[in-house]
């Protein structure tokens, strides 16, 4: 007798794969690494290599100890790696500190709490605030670009101090800073990328940066310099946007990106902290499943119970 | 022609596939041997009124039930009952059946005339005698869903959406009877004074909505609504929607919001038989698939075993890996040739490698494109969770029980994870825990 396959349908499958998805963010965020690396020369292309290579080589020595099966092929193991390395800051100290980061998230914030799709803090942003609280004195002290490793205060120091960048610097990104959060302009374009591609929609970067932006200018502050400056566009269009760390629903996701917003504004304003994007993305990550607990979407023809 | 009221939420675009569009159909000749199931419906299965050795007639009643919810069954051809047994359908199900050697004259039971049709009683009850039930692939009995008691319906809703890919049954009808097609609407409208019939086609189907039109046109009460094309439209509570703006209850059936839905070949079949007083004998079937050469829509005799259309068609089983009955978004697959085709078999796809999707399992990673996908807005991933974790509280908190197994949800997850498999057994489970609690 002939045997044919049984399974259950649908039997067609779009051609959309995680690995492709993973893909478009590192297509996205590689304008973004080039710069840095035209700003910071070879210290910045070092960090992105080790980073890189470190998170590859934590996920999959983590698989073979703990027999599980191979996930690295997925590539979010590196795009979390160019976020991490996107986060620090241009000096030769980064670049050992970028495995340790590495290890914080990929192990212990990633792979220990179940692997892709199941960790409850942005991995990157888990692995920032671990570097900074525990090597404060290298993770907060920026160079600017060309300057061979002079230190600089970063804008949102700056300020304080009254001497501001100007905007199209800043836009650019030739302001002192960590990797790849000083360049809008890159940042932007791969943003606008992700969103052609379907990958991340406009919901929480935009309402993100709106909040912060209305907050500053509510609490009398540059409104342009306060979007441009710090974290808060990689923080926006690549952190906050995590599928695994983000809420399912559109709703759930304009209260995640406006507690962002509202939370880094703070921060800024009140705190001395100049981890502002950081913060608010762990605790608004913890949130997340509350947040997913209320959001339900509403059900084709449901009608309510008398 | 209208435009669509309402545009669905959710769904998505699929290749069509549909290159078995402007053939022409073509009538397969009598096999040998045909299998009847007693079982072709949705309700109770009839009881075998033959026996081994009796000579039937074409169109004659060979299984009924006194059921409610149940249709007779008859001979698709003539000749000799060979054997009485139990066989398995492409779904599953074990059902009696009959073989019957088939003598190739098919003569037609002599008693046949046309039904009289003169009030809303004897208009159902020929419903019933035609043998009827849904033939877009839910097989409903068509009497059942037409008997609304008291409750009159505002519209009724004509499928020809046709939404599921390969599939070209529907619009090949349109194209060859369609004249029968608003024959028996005309005649729904009249028996059960229904005011409005609107005929539901989506916009890749262009000649076909152009043909009901002409023909419709001189009946106000008929008006043809060209969609949108986009996947499941054709399900019937999308259908709804987009037609009307309303939305059935959840649980609930078309008749709560008014309306009627009926498909488009299922109404051409009742007019025949209004015509001719020949029952469900026979239906227009898409064969296609690149496991076989000879594509295209044929009329085959209900009880055809399905390895008789694949060598008719000049099937290659070297390719051949899987035999989908019915569309490849929400058809079965059948697991060998030896099976009979039944009332509601409008495709059988002859699927190879190429045709086919075969991507392992990964870990959900929670983009939420299952949720945008979803036509009747459930949150796929959740429930995967929930059923595989066989949380049954949860699965009726997020309302499992709403889901239609379009296949929308699987086919655009990334991770490729068997979404619609877990709702199945989630449901199971559901419908478990109900009879368990009372």
């Amino acid at each position: 007798m002939d045997k044919f396959i049984v399974s259950s349908s649908p039997h067609i499958k779009d051609r959309s794969r995680t690995y492709r998805i993973m893909l478009d963010v590192i297509i996205a965020l590689m304008p973004t690494a080039i710069l840095s690396v035209y700003y910071f020369s070879y210290v910045a292309a070092l960090i992105i290599v080790t980073s890189v290579s470190s998170c590859v080589l934590f996920e999959y020595l983590f698989n073979l100890i703990a027999k599980k099966k191979h996930s690295e092929t997925d590539l979010s193991c590196v795009v979390t790696g160019l976020i991490l390395a996107l986060n620090m800051p241009p000096l030769k100290s980064s670049i050992l500190l970028s495995i340790i980061g590495a290890f914080i998230a990929i192990v212990v914030v990633k792979m220990l709490f179940g692997g892709i799709g199941q960790n409850i803090f942005n991995p990157a942003a888990a692995a920032r605030i671990f570097l900074t609280a525990s090597f404060s004195s290298l993770m907060t002290v920026y160079v600017a670009p060309f300057s061979d490793g002079v230190t600089s205060a970063t804008p949102l120091v700056l300020v304080n101090n009254g001497n501001m960048p100007t905007y199209l610097d800043m836009f650019l990104g030739k302001t002192a800073g960590s990797l790849g959060e000083t360049a809008a302009v890159t940042l932007i374009a791969g943003g606008i990328y992700l969103m052609i591609r379907k990958v991340i929609s406009w919901e929480i970067p935009v309402t993100y940066i709106g909040t912060v932006a209305l907050l500053s200018f509510v609490f009398g502050q540059d409104l342009l310099f306060s979007i441009l400056a710090g974290g808060l566009m990689i923080g926006a269009i690549y952190m906050a946007t995590d599928y695994t760390t983000s809420p399912m629903t559109r709703s759930g996701k304009f209260i995640f990106a406006a507690g962002l917003g509202l939370m880094t504004a703070s921060i800024r304003r009140f705190g001395s902290n100049t981890e502002g994007v950081a913060y608010s993305l762990l605790f608004m990550n913890a949130l997340v499943p509350l947040i997913d607990r209320f959001t339900t979407v509403k059900t084709f023809g449901k009608v309510k119970k008398k | 022609m209208i435009k669509q009221f309402k545009k669905i939420k959710g769904g998505v675009i699929l290749p069509h596939n549909k290159g078995t569009s402007e053939i022409p159909s073509k009538i397969m000749p009598i096999p040998e041997l045909v299998e009847i199931p007693m079982q072709q419906h949705i309700g109770a299965p009839c009881e075998t009124l033959v026996k081994k050795g009796d000579k039937v007639y074409v169109g004659q009643i060979i299984g009924d039930s006194k059921q409610f919810v149940s249709v007779p069954i008859h001979s698709s051809v003539s000749g000799e009952v060979t054997e009485t047994r139990k066989t398995m359908l492409f779904n599953g199900t074990v059902s009696e059946s009959v073989v019957i050697k088939a003598d190739g004259l098919q003569t037609i039971l002599p008693e046949i005339s046309k039904p009289d049709i003169s009030n809303k009683e004897n208009f159902l009850k020929a419903v019933r005698n035609c043998g009827l039930t849904g033939l877009g692939g839910a097989g409903f009995p068509a009497h059942v869903k037409l008997n609304t008691k008291d409750r009159i319906p505002e519209y009724l809703i004509v499928n020809a959406v046709e939404c599921e890919p390969y599939i070209t049954c529907d619009y090949r009808a349109i194209i060859e009877d369609g004249e029968e097609i608003i024959k028996g609407i005309k005649l729904i409208l009249d028996n059960l004074s229904i005011p409005k019939a609107y005929i539901g086609i989506e916009d890749n189907k262009c000649s076909g909505a152009e043909k009901l039109e002409k023909l419709a046109s001189e009946d106000d009460r008929i008006d043809v609504v060209v969609l949108k094309t986009k996947y499941p439209q054709g399900a019937e509570k999308m259908l709804i929607y987009a037609l009307t703006g309303k939305k059935v209850p959840m649980g609930g059936l078309p008749i709560d919001v008014g309306t009627v839905v009926m498909n488009v070949t299922s109404v051409q079949t009742l007019a025949r038989y209004c015509e001719t007083g020949i029952p469900l004998i026979s239906r227009r079937m898409t064969i296609d698939g690149k496991g076989v050469k000879e594509r295209g829509n044929y009329h085959i005799v209900l009880g055809t075993y399905i390895k008789d259309i694949f060598e008719f068609c000049k099937g290659d089983k070297e390719k051949t890996l899987k035999i989908l009955c019915g569309g490849p978004m929400m058809g079965m697959a059948a697991k060998d040739l030896d099976m009979p085709v039944i009332k509601q078999n409008n495709a059988l796809l002859f699927m190879t490698q190429e045709d086919l999707d075969f991507i392992e399992e990964s870990a959900c990673i929670r983009c939420g494109r299952c949720i945008d996908a979803c036509p009747m807005g459930l949150m796929p991933l959740t429930l995967n969770k929930y059923a595989l974790a066989k949380m049954t509280d949860e699965l009726e908190k997020y309302n499992l029980m709403n889901c239609i197994e379009c296949g929308a949800c699987s086919y655009v997850c990334p991770a490729k994870r068997h979404l619609v498999q877990s709702f199945r057994i989630g449901k199971e489970l559901l419908k478990k825990e109900k009879v368990k609690n009372g």
